[in-house]
């Protein structure tokens, strides 16, 4: 299955500095029998317990959500992530991003399903003492008890260190004491484990377990949510609660690792989970535009809504790219670090953390086409859409709370700038080189390469050249700001459009190197012109985005001095050969119309 | 007990139907492939319960070729202990009756079960055949099953009402809806699966009595008409020369 695992895998960040082939991509045509039998499973079990179940779950009835997890309990569902010595399967990442694909298409009661094994389950994993793990996660992996995870408060959301729920250790030491408000707690009403954070002593972040009766632990109502209405979300009062001190988990002032850490995983699994979402929503926009008619034609067969179809799926089949891609970067990581003496929770948690920027794109690319595709598909419906009779206004509904959890996409924006930049101050990685070769190279005015790309040479250039404008643009900010004109941090504007550039370049390279390797493979399950039609489509769009992104950013910063100069680079490496992406949107539309189904 | 549960593979029920071969054989091109419901959700499941009541062994059985394998292992997965596949491109009832009977003659089953039809052909065929071939009676649309030590109480669904019978001693059965509830298969069932046997033999030798010359595909509907509500007359013209109903 894997063909990489003789090479040295990209590490973090790395893929803005490295060419990556068609050798390096992985997606859902290669998974194996066993990977394609989960999937169907899992597949069968939505659509026998979940979706037959959508109006009593969107009441919240009572005891469903709990029934839900249990039955993927028994199914071996609830512990696919974890060590075998508590019950789990230990499969390894890529059939995890599976199982959270197809868990996606189930909406509100998805959360419930996150909540409780990846933010409920990991922080014991990664942090709990060997008493700790054995005490919880068996149950938990059964589903006997269910786990929600308490960070957000009232008046801390995004600043989450800045929580003031306070921990104080008693006289006798044996116990902590807990007061304050939790806030937005997904699986409240019905968790018997509360992971909650709390400062000892005024500013020690920390974590602890607590469970569901312990005196002073209290619920507050439902809220009244937009979406997401199966899933339960209460706040949690904690006055005077009294948690034994075994129930510290991680280390006392370590709770911000905990808190950031889960968070990749979390962010690469709702990505994931998103897309199980969307492929849904572009096989129902299929179907309704093949059967609704207007004017004595089916409305598929008018171009604006082959545009939408076309779209829907070329973002779908790019961000499939994208996110299997990092799945097979972290699966291929966990290995590496597992053979090189590693525990289990250990390689996790050190390869999701080793490919955190990679994580932020795929929660923002996840959640975006997202509210993409599903805003097309209400779109698509008319006033059908708009109904509550029709679960595309549900889904719609449903989607929007993906931008703003695990980390809004504004703080994820921010982060993976953040990143990118912390490990090349670290040393880790080697920015500065290839700035400098791009600025001499524009010195001594060295023309285009003559390099044979082979397949795709102009896509293949053109990523090559996306690359140097975001280091062409990175490199004149970091001169700003060691001369001291500049206050990176501050100009948040500009680091948006840094991470939209580097969104962009991870996808644009995620599909031209899918769709290269499902060439050389024959792996095609329609006309492999429909694949090559949405790749070049969205690369004709990336050069716009690019540019548009890379010229605002200068703008922002550059003196006038520089701004000629960097205006006209950007202008010469934001370069792709327009195509005629009318055409080629249809051409992906015309298959989609006929299979009914998000069919690449 | 020793049971023997007869699986076929049928396209999935959303799959696009169309012909080859002059319109004499299903166009396999891109068809998605799954197990028969009947033979899955009910036979088989029936089966692994009483193996899971009084004891022994299932055994799944196939008749096709190897890529059916994948469909053969969900059975596996489901909890069957072992699986057969006789390597033969299934041609008619009468062959894959004949085939899974010389298989049988051999295996002292007790029970033989399978799906009371297949949900693409519908041919409803091989059970009867099976239990001719193999000399053992035939209790068809079963919707119950129940041991009472060695005796089978089996209840069939017939038209309008449902028939108890009593057995003792071996014979088939085919499966029919409420016999046993779908499971599905548990995350350590499929990752068992592949060490479960899996045996490939060869088919025994049987000369087919009929071919199938050609498949027909229902007319296409054509679209609702809308007319003007006073225009009676082209109404009644359209009822009677189109829709050819008065
Ligand atoms: C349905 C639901 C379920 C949830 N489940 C849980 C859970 O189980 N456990 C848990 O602990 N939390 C949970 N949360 C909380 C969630 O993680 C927070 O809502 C989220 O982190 C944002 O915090 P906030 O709501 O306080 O928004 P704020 O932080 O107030 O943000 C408001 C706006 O300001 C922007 N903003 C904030 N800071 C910055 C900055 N530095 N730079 C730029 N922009 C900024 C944000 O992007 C956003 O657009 C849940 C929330 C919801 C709605």
């Amino acid at each position: 299955m894997s063909t990489v695992s003789d090479k040295v895998a990209l590490k973090g960040c790395e893929f803005l500095l490295k060419e990556s082939t068609w050798l390096d991509a992985y997606g859902p045509e290669d998974f194996n029998e066993e990977q394609l039998m989960i999937q169907s499973m899992v597949r069968e079990f939505n659509e026998q317990e979940v979706h037959t179940r959508r109006e009593k779950l969107e009441k919240l009835e009572e005891g469903l959500n709990e029934m839900l997890l249990e039955k993927m309990g028994e199914l071996g569902l609830l512990g696919s992530h974890m060590p075998e010595q508590y019950g789990g399967m230990d499969l390894d990442f890529n059939t995890n991003s599976i199982i959270a694909e197809e868990m996606g298409t189930t909406g509100g009661f998805s959360v419930s399903y996150n909540a409780h094994t990846g933010i409920g389950m990991l922080p014991i994993l990664y942090f709990g003492t060997e008493e700790q793990k054995s005490t919880y996660l068996p149950k938990l992996l059964t589903g006997e008890w269910k786990a929600s995870y308490c960070l957000t408060e009232p008046n801390s959301g995004s600043d989450a260190l800045a929580a003031k729920t306070k921990a104080i250790l008693s006289e006798d030491g044996s116990h902590y004491v807990l007061n304050g408000q939790k806030m937005w707690i997904s699986n409240a009403g019905f968790a018997n484990i509360f992971t909650v954070f709390a400062q000892v002593d005024g500013d020690k972040f920390t974590g602890f377990i607590l469970d569901k009766d312990m005196p002073g632990l209290t619920l507050g109502a439902e809220e009244k949510k937009l979406g997401i209405k199966a899933s339960s979300t209460r706040q949690v009062f904690l006055e005077n609660v009294k948690v034994p001190v075994e129930n510290v988990l991680g280390e006392i002032g370590n709770g911000h690792l905990i808190a950031f850490n889960v968070l990749n995983t979390g962010r690469y699994k709702l990505g994931a989970s998103c897309l199980g979402g969307y492929k849904k929503l572009v096989e129902v926009s299929a179907k309704y535009a093949n059967e609704r008619h207007q004017f004595k034609v089916p409305i598929s067969s008018f171009g604006a809504i082959q545009h939408k179809l076309g779209e829907q799926t070329i973002q779908t089949y790019v961000s499939e790219s994208a996110i299997y891609r990092v799945s097979n970067l972290i699966n291929e990581k966990i290995k590496e670090l597992k053979a090189a003496g590693k525990s289990n929770a250990e390689a996790k948690l050190e390869a999701a953390e080793e490919y955190a920027l990679e994580c932020s794109i795929i929660k923002i690319v996840g959640s975006e086409v997202l509210d993409y595709v599903v805003d097309e598909a209400v779109q698509i419906h008319g006033g059908m859409g708009y109904s509550e009779e029709n679960p595309v206004a549900q889904a719609f509904r449903d989607a929007r709370i993906n931008r703003i959890f695990e980390g809004t996409n504004e703080i994820n924006r921010m982060l993976m700038v953040n990143v990118l930049m912390k490990r090349a101050m670290k040393g880790q990685l080697d920015l500065m080189t290839p700035v400098m070769a791009i600025q001499s190279e524009l010195m001594n005015g060295t023309s285009a390469s003559d390099t044979d790309y082979g397949t795709y040479a102009d896509e293949k250039e053109a990523i090559k050249g996306f690359k140097k404008c975001l280091l062409l643009v990175v490199g004149a900010a970091a001169q700003d700001v060691m001369s001291g004109k500049l206050n990176l941090k501050e100009e948040q504007e500009i680091l948006t459009n840094l991470s939209n550039v580097i969104t962009q370049i991870f996808m644009a390279e995620s599909v031209l190197i899918r769709t290269e390797k499902i060439k050389e493979r024959g792996q095609h399950k329609v006309d492999f012109e429909v694949y090559e039609s949405a790749m070049k489509t969205y690369f004709h769009q990336s050069r716009f985005v690019i540019h548009q992104n890379a010229v605002e950013a200068v703008m922002a910063f550059a003196n006038d001095s520089m701004v000629g100069g960097l205006l006209k680079s950007v202008a010469a490496f934001s370069k792709y050969r327009v195509k005629d992406v009318k055409t080629l949107r249809r051409t992906v539309a015309a298959s989609v119309i006929k299979e009914e189904a998000y069919c690449l | 007990m020793n049971l023997l549960v007869c699986i076929s593979k049928t396209p999935e029920t959303t799959a696009k139907i169309g012909f080859t071969d002059g319109d004499s054989k299903f166009n396999e091109e891109g068809v998605q492939f799954i197990m028969n419901p009947y033979d899955e959700w009910y036979a088989l499941v029936r089966a692994i319960e009483l193996k899971e009541s009084v004891g022994g062994k299932v055994v799944a059985i196939n008749v096709g070729p190897a890529s059916n394998d994948v469909v053969i292992r969900k059975a596996l997965a489901i909890g069957a202990d072992e699986a057969v596949r006789i390597n033969a491109q299934p041609q008619s009832a009468m062959t894959t009756a004949k085939y899974i009977a010389d298989y049988a003659k051999e295996g002292n089953f007790d029970i033989v079960f399978l799906g009371k039809e297949t949900i693409d052909y519908n041919g409803s065929e091989v059970g009867s055949m099976l239990a001719e071939y193999l000399d053992l009676p035939f209790f068809s649309y079963a919707s119950k099953l129940e041991m009472d030590g060695s005796k089978a109480i089996i209840t069939r669904d017939v038209e309008g009402g449902q028939e108890t019978a009593e057995y003792t001693g071996s014979f088939v059965l085919s499966a029919a809806k409420g016999l046993a509830e779908q499971r599905i298969p548990n995350m350590r069932g499929i990752m068992m699966a592949k060490r479960k046997p899996l045996n490939v033999i060869e088919p025994t030798i049987t000369e087919d009595l009929s071919v199938v010359v050609k498949y027909e595909l229902p007319e296409a509907k054509s679209g609702v008409k809308m007319l003007d509500a006073d225009d009676m007359d082209e109404l009644v013209r359209l009822l009677h020369e189109e829709a050819k109903v008065i």
